[in-house]
């Protein structure tokens, strides 16, 4: 078995239609063994569909994946058995409490269980700061929490590998930064953890890699530094200009794209942009370091995706 | 290279994680014992009552039987029918659908076939709690001949069985609640009256008897008056066959639809 190998999931021309419709184009993906991947892409980009084929809960129309070193679908229960899920919906069991929900999450993989199996939960609920909560009923709890728990849930089977469809959506920003912490603690201890989001900020505090998807196909993959060095001009420095028209000079200087009155300045010489800038005092700007968020919009474009 | 859509009809082929998914109901429901008990005691108990005693003083005897032990038996069979059935659609959609139970479990080694068999299985185990809590009233009020009215017990799972599978196929083509008002309607109310509940299946036209041979709670009833009435049983095998058919079948069809409501 090929469990040991460099890669979780290998993915070679993994391909998903739904009739006419092509969700997950013809993909190479490799996922390496520890650290932290995110799939990035705008809502229906393929993320979660790609992730419903890594779980064996959406057959692929075409092309090869090997999750765990066993191919997939075929091998969805052992598969499933070594991961953990934390999905996008919350689908937490409201008849019962925050330990109740572990203790039946946990009698799904008999095989996989810590014993004594209490104490290991109650470790868990500690872990996501829930350990006063253990008698509470779903309904009572925040968001936040409720979240925390999908997480701790999708530990119960100690898995090798955790998968979170965006996992910090719709949570403030405290909550957030603890789920970081906790999911940096999770790939210290040798989890490789495969996340999707949309927030850049959470995928390049997060991730060793990253691969944008959009439209079915993946357009660059590589460390997050790499990707804002390798795609796009380091400085962007924004100028809200109203319904002006860019400055002749400015575009010399720099790439400029026009967003509902801002100027986004993409730059490799700050200085002169910042020169030509001094003689309109009237222009408000910001000048900061180009980051992913950038590459994402260079490469997936700016309309609007509902 | 492209590959044919997911086999849906593909033979299921459930394991022993089966259980954990009853278990899971099972706990449910035990959080809420008492009431949920005289749910299944209460609607079947004023039927009894109600009609045992208020048309039983007119009627007498029935089929050779006391009317109300006669309807008595009649009544645990479709207790055990409307029991399963209700689980299997309004308590198995909301898992299903609004609650997400199933996402949830089809995250872990779980697969449809465990659930599903899991889910008729305790719609089962409910069809025989409510079918021998009429049985335990029944024999409190001496309507009950004797022992082998204990083999009842097993027999309400067959049935329940056998209206679990439709009522879980149901649920997994329903787009929302009020699609299931239709079935009861135009499903299980007709059984109810029509299956031999409240009156033989023989004072009925030549038509329609044969017609209701077609539908499992006759032959839930053609099993269950017998034991509970000390009567000898008649054609066993044929109706053991016909309800173990519905179950098989139902399971087999509602495996399909769950699968392809979610293995997508």
């Amino acid at each position: 078995m090929t469990a040991s190998g460099p890669y979780v999931v290998e993915a070679r021309g993994l391909l998903k239609r739904y009739g006419d419709d092509t969700v997950v184009d013809h993909i190479d993906l490799r996922v390496p063994r520890g650290g932290c991947f995110g799939l990035l892409g705008p809502n229906g980009a393929g993320k979660t569909t790609t992730l419903r084929m890594i779980l064996g809960q959406s057959p692929p129309s075409g092309g090869t994946l090997d999750v765990l070193g066993e191919s997939m679908p075929e091998a969805g229960r052992r598969v499933r058995a070594r991961i953990g899920v934390v999905s996008q919906d919350d689908n937490l069991d409201p008849d019962f409490t925050v330990m109740e929900n572990l203790e039946v999450y946990a009698s799904y993989f008999p095989h996989r269980l810590r014993r004594p199996l209490r104490p290991f939960l109650e470790s868990l609920l500690e872990f996501v700061s829930l350990e006063d909560r253990a008698g509470y009923r779903i309904p009572a709890l925040s968001g936040g929490m409720r979240r925390r728990l999908v997480i701790a849930r999708a530990l119960v089977n100690d898995p090798v590998l955790l998968i979170l469809d965006e996992p910090t959506t719709g949570l403030d920003p405290q909550i957030r930064h603890l789920i970081w912490a906790r999911l940096r603690a999770l790939t210290e201890r040798g989890t490789t953890v495969l996340l999707t989001t949309h927030y850049m900020e959470e995928a390049e505090r997060l991730c060793d890699r990253v691969a944008i998807i959009d439209r079915g196909r993946i357009l660059a993959e590589d460390a997050p530094r790499a990707l804002v060095e390798g795609e796009v001009e380091p400085s962007v420095i924004e100028v809200r200009a109203g319904e002006l028209p860019p400055p002749p000079e400015l575009a010399r200087q720099a790439r400029v794209e026009t967003v509902d009155g801002v100027w986004h300045c993409h730059t490799t010489e700050p200085g002169a942009v910042l020169a030509s800038l001094r003689d309109h005092p009237e222009f408000e700007y910001l000048h900061r370091p180009a980051n992913l968020e950038d590459v994402f919009l260079r490469l997936t474009g700016r309309e609007l995706r509902d | 290279m492209e590959r044919r859509a997911a086999g849906h009809w593909r033979l299921p082929a459930p394991r022993a994680l089966t259980f954990a998914v009853w278990r899971r109901n099972a706990r449910v429901w035990r959080r809420l014992m008492v009431s949920n008990l005289l749910f299944h005691f209460g609607e079947p108990v004023l039927y009894l009552f109600g009609l045992g005693f208020g048309l039983g003083r007119f009627i007498g005897e029935m089929d050779g039987i006391d009317y109300f032990a006669f309807l008595a038996s009649g009544l645990v069979a479709s207790s055990a029918m409307m029991s399963a059935s209700y689980e299997g659609i309004y308590s198995a959609y909301t898992r299903m659908v609004p609650q997400k139970t199933y996402d949830g479990m089809l995250a872990t080694p779980l697969e449809v076939d465990e659930i599903v068999a899991g889910e008729m299985l305790w719609c089962a185990t409910k069809g025989c709690i409510s079918g021998g809590s009429i049985l335990l009233v029944a024999s409190l009020l001496g309507a009950v001949s004797g022992a082998e009215a204990l083999l009842c017990l097993p027999l309400l799972l067959l049935v329940g069985l056998a209206f679990a599978g439709p009522a879980l196929a149901m649920s997994a083509v329903s787009p929302s609640y009020d699609f299931f008002s239709y079935y009861l309607t135009l499903v299980i109310t007709p059984m109810f009256i029509l299956c031999g509940v409240f009156y033989p299946v023989t004072s009925l036209p030549d038509v329609v008897q044969h017609a209701v041979l077609a539908l499992p709670l006759t032959h839930a009833v053609a099993l269950v008056r017998p034991l509970a009435t000390g009567v000898p049983v008649e054609h066993a095998f044929a109706h053991l066959a016909v309800l173990a058919g519905f179950a098989a079948a139902g399971f087999y069809v509602s495996v399909a639809l769950v699968r392809r409501r979610f293995v997508v």
